[in-house]
């Protein structure tokens, strides 16, 4: 089973629609003690890092539980910025720090916030890319990113470098949106579910 | 780099695509569903359906015809067409919708934009602007609402819109290409992206569009109706004129 946290960060039916569509079977829980038979656990969220407040204490030190025990974790958008220091977008509150860095906003003689498919570049090996066409395009939608750095596997270019996806131990992340990114989105999460399951 | 999108549009009725095509790929052409799937195959970046029921059991039909086109889809899916409440949205994002374009009731009451953003996230709201010779008309009605396109299309930004989806009546159904001038505007007027919509009818449209008009997306219908081919033909002349396209 894989668990989709519920912190009230937007709509999940499309989250829970493609994690079943890459051979998982979800569940959408709303409370930490939801996590106790998870295979592997999806963080995903939308809108401002205010609201990962939704994220407390007690949902910290559960996904740090899990973590620790090598539960596979993938944050989603807003999510993964969660698994970075912080964010400018909110800076008086904390990520899970598994990641270096914060979240800062894009900036440059581009539209901010970057909405439509751009590319990804791999920038290190790993299985999550496992045919991944280099130079695919994915969906994104957002205004804040973290910056590439230690645990960064693939970078996109929007004004400037950030990371798109992540990678440490048994914790990932895409700043992109999987469920919404056609073949290349589900082939990523099919690669990350095969790893949990 | 960021890709320019090509957003296939879907006029829906009673839960029935209302102008037919000419797929004959497609076991039923007035499958909403099936259309959905069909442009998704062929490398379209996005769907939207418009929801054009005159009646109550149409507007109905409309969530069982999101859930059954959305649980095929794996790329972003807008629908638009008579969402007045934030009630009214809910109902098509718990179908599968990932994306609400609003138009006269944003019109008639603008704090609805804010209102689902701040639930749903920006990035879930589109504005649809209805112009004609730069004015804002209302869906419905065709009555000017005495507001300005390049006005209203900012207003709707700083309230919390993430796109604007922005058709010139005037050119809609002629086949005559963009109002590039109209959408760069506009498109110069806001930091979120702008779809330009009203007028394909060649791939020199788009590129016009794409290039003059600096849309960052581009909607048709009809065009992309009449032949099997005529999404992957268009994303393979706008690769090969230099635009960033996404490939499939």
């Amino acid at each position: 089973m894989i668990a989709i946290v519920d912190y009230g960060a937007g709509n999940l039916a499309s989250v829970v629609k493609a994690l079943r569509a890459a051979g998982a079977e979800p569940r959408v829980v709303t409370d930490p003690s939801g996590l106790s038979d998870a295979d592997g656990i999806v963080i995903p969220g939308v809108g401002h890092f205010d609201a990962t407040r939704g994220l407390d204490a007690s949902w910290r030190s559960a996904i740090r539980a899990h973590i620790d025990r090598g539960v596979p974790l993938l944050g989603i958008c807003l999510g993964v910025q969660w698994l970075y220091a912080g964010s400018d977008e909110a800076p008086g509150l904390e990520g899970l720090g598994i990641f270096e860095g914060r979240a800062f906003r894009l900036t440059g003689d581009v539209k901010v916030p970057h909405v439509g498919w751009n590319t990804i570049a791999p920038v290190a090996e790993s299985p999550l890319l496992t045919g991944v066409a280099a130079g695919a395009a994915v969906y994104f939608t957002h205004s804040y990113a973290a910056p590439a750095g230690a645990g960064t596997i693939a970078t996109t270019e929007h004004g400037q470098t950030f990371a798109a996806i992540v990678e440490r131990g048994n914790v990932a992340g895409m700043q992109f949106h999987p469920e919404k990114s056609g073949a290349a989105g589900l082939t990523l999460l099919r690669n990350w579910v095969s790893r949990a399951l | 780099m960021l890709c320019k999108r090509l957003i296939a549009c879907l006029d829906v009725r009673d839960g029935r695509v209302v102008k037919g095509t000419n797929f004959v790929s497609l076991r039923d052409a007035g499958d909403p569903a099936e259309l959905a799937a069909r442009y998704d195959a062929e490398g379209i970046d996005e769907v939207v359906v418009l929801d054009v029921s005159a009646t109550i059991e149409g507007r109905r039909a409309l969530a069982r015809t999101i859930e059954s086109a959305a649980s095929r889809l794996f790329i972003p899916l807008t629908v638009g067409g008579g969402v007045r409440t934030l009630d009214d949205a809910a109902a098509l994002f718990d179908a599968g919708a990932d994306k609400i374009s609003v138009n006269s009731a944003a019109l008639a009451d603008p704090g609805l934009i804010t209102r689902i953003a701040a639930r749903y996230g920006s990035q879930a709201v589109i504005v649809a602007i209805d112009a004609k010779n730069g004015a804002v008309h209302g869906r419905s009605g065709s009555s000017d609402t005495g507001r300005e396109a390049e006005a209203w299309a900012r207003e709707a930004w700083e309230r919390g819109a993430g796109e604007i989806l922005l058709t010139s009546i005037d050119r809609d159904g002629t086949r005559a290409g963009f109002d590039t001038a109209l959408t760069r505007l506009v498109s110069r007027a806001v930091q979120i992206p702008v779809i330009a919509s009203g007028g394909a009818g060649e791939p020199a449209h788009f590129l016009d569009v794409f290039t003059t008009g600096e849309a960052d997306a581009a909607l048709a219908a009809s065009v992309f109706h009449f032949s099997e081919h005529a999404v992957s033909d268009l994303k393979r002349f706008l690769a090969g004129s230099g635009l960033p396209i996404r490939e499939c």
